[in-house]
């Protein structure tokens, strides 16, 4: 048996998640997120299709924009763009995102740097991954403090966009528009359903016994670790090696 | 446009004065800080295009910023603003937190002469609900609803930032960062520093006029060789990340943010 690094897990579950995009955008700094629409692209050239086209902010190899920073949000509001990432200090069961602060606003008592291009990019972007490793009761909270993007409108308010789904360093979850809430698809390779419960703050939907999320095949794992790492290293190259070191101590690396 | 000196160019900075700087990637002029400390001129409103650094945590921690409108502020890899961070925690400054597109569409209404930019997004987000100068109307386009936002021009009373190269007519050469252009057409004094300066006009050659802000923008340039160092300019060299770290971690206290900018060459 092969043995999957949990990072690995997550990039080949951000591939399966942005299959059929034709253009995602990676905000800076984002490795992971980065590393998933990578090896989407080299699945599918693989495969002798076209992958999608990728924009990593604040890269120069991936940069293809001549007009500034605020071409790429003038690119979502035309609809360019099928796919983003957010992040987030919290986000709730509702799919809203706090990036500004903990507690009360202006005077928070954790200060986050701000909410970026989310308040826009959540209501253009049809695909949104939310992503944060860390799964705690901090992050994913019942109701967030302050509203940065929030994860569903009224009617009537202009919307192309929203929250997809929820990847976490534990599970995977869907966001249900019409109920609204999360779902949960999968739990990733030693987690499960007790644990996410207690370490989530919000109610979700689930199955009496969640499936375990996929696992990559040998010929995906072969990719990630050889072409996809030495594309990322030219954008993340602390990340890239830092993946590299850990899965030849795991004895993973391909020979 | 002037050809000018550091301390010169800061002398255009006055107290309670809106002052428009760069994002981390696309041109700080670092050179400028120190100098702006040195002037001293305090009650400064901050417009991050669309968001900020390096300099606005050390002019924060230097006393002299009264508002800080940006849709970000953190030091990247190294973390948090630690000195911003603090002021937020203290209340010293006023936030008018925002998004980049709003930031842009702001400077964009300042560039055609319009009062406001109507944008999608933001309904239903507390940044809305904070910001009294963004105001919700129905699209008077749209049979009926269709809630949308305006944004009020963003109109600086100065731009600061770096770029590789002017000519010696004040010409500014920004390739494709078009938000330097976009802050110095919305701004009425802009200050420039540069790698290098050409004696040859920039607007000569039709290749690098394309990505030329016109001295007609310009109000003053200064050479700073590495001028935004220990940021990168893009095309010329990479940010110094472990300055930036070091940085980070001496700022964590109002002392050791003293002793860092005291150890700092002055301009």
């Amino acid at each position: 048996m092969v043995e999957v690094h949990p990072r690995e897990v997550l990039i080949c579950t951000i591939a399966r998640l942005l299959d059929g995009v034709r253009h995602v955008a990676v905000g800076a700094s984002s490795p992971i997120p980065a590393a998933g629409a990578i090896l989407l692209r080299a699945l599918k050239e693989k495969a002798g299709a076209i992958g999608p086209r990728i924009s990593i902010l604040g890269s120069v190899d991936h940069n293809f924009f001549t007009n500034g920073s605020a071409e790429l949000f003038d690119c979502a509001g035309q609809g360019r763009i099928d796919a983003f990432f957010l992040g987030g200090g919290q986000i709730d069961g509702f799919g809203n995102v706090n990036l500004v602060g903990a507690g009360d606003y202006p005077q928070s008592s954790v200060r986050w740097p701000g909410s970026f291009g989310s308040a826009y990019l959540y209501f253009v972007v049809p695909r949104v991954i939310l992503f944060r490793e860390e799964h705690t009761s901090r992050v994913f909270v019942e109701k967030v403090d302050f509203v940065s993007a929030p994860g569903i409108s009224e009617d009537g308010v202009f919307r192309t966009g929203g929250p997809y789904a929820l990847l976490t360093g534990k599970g995977l979850f869907r966001f249900d528009k019409s109920r609204p809430g999360f779902e949960l698809e999968s739990v990733h390779p030693g987690h499960d359903l007790a644990e996410i419960k207690a370490a989530t703050g919000f109610r979700f939907a689930h199955g009496e016994r969640p499936l375990q999320t996929k696992l990559p095949d040998r010929a995906t794992l072969d990719l990630l670790r050889g072409r996809v790492l030495d594309e990322l290293a030219g954008t993340y190259p602390e990340f890239a090696v830092q993946m590299q070191r850990e899965l030849a101590q795991r004895g993973a690396l391909v020979s | 446009m002037v050809l000018s000196e550091l301390r010169a160019m800061a002398k255009h900075v006055e107290a309670g004065m809106r002052v428009a700087l760069p994002v981390d990637y696309a041109g700080v002029s670092m050179a400028m800080t120190l100098p702006l400390i040195e002037r001293g001129a305090g009650n400064l409103d901050l417009v991050c295009v669309p968001t900020g650094g390096l300099q606005v945590d050390q002019l924060v921690g230097a006393g002299l910023v009264r508002t800080v409108e940006t849709s970000a502020v953190s030091l990247g890899e190294a973390g948090g603003a630690p000195r911003f961070n603090a002021a937020v925690k203290e209340g010293t400054i006023k936030l008018r937190d925002a998004t980049c597109p709003a930031i842009h569409a702001g400077l964009m209404a300042a560039q055609k002469g319009s009062p406001f930019v109507p944008m999608r997004g933001l309904i239903g987000t507390d940044l809305l609900r904070h910001r009294d100068d963004w105001r919700v109307i129905d699209n008077p386009l749209a049979d009926k609803g269709d809630p949308i936002v305006l944004i009020p021009a963003i109109k600086p009373d100065v731009t600061i930032f770096h770029a590789p190269m002017a000519d010696r007519f004040g010409n500014v050469w920004i390739g494709r960062r078009r938000e330097l252009a976009a802050m110095a057409y919305a701004s009425i004094t802009v200050l420039v520093t540069v790698e290098r300066i050409l004696e040859e006009s920039l607007l000569n050659n039709e290749m690098s006029a394309a990505g030329v802000l016109p001295a007609l923008y310009v109000t003053a340039v200064a050479h700073a060789p590495k001028g935004a160092w220990p940021y990168g300019l893009w095309g010329e060299y990479s940010t110094d990340t472990v300055e930036i770290l070091r940085y980070a971690k001496a700022a964590r206290t109002a002392e050791g943010f003293a002793d860092y900018m005291a150890q700092m060459e002055p301009a």
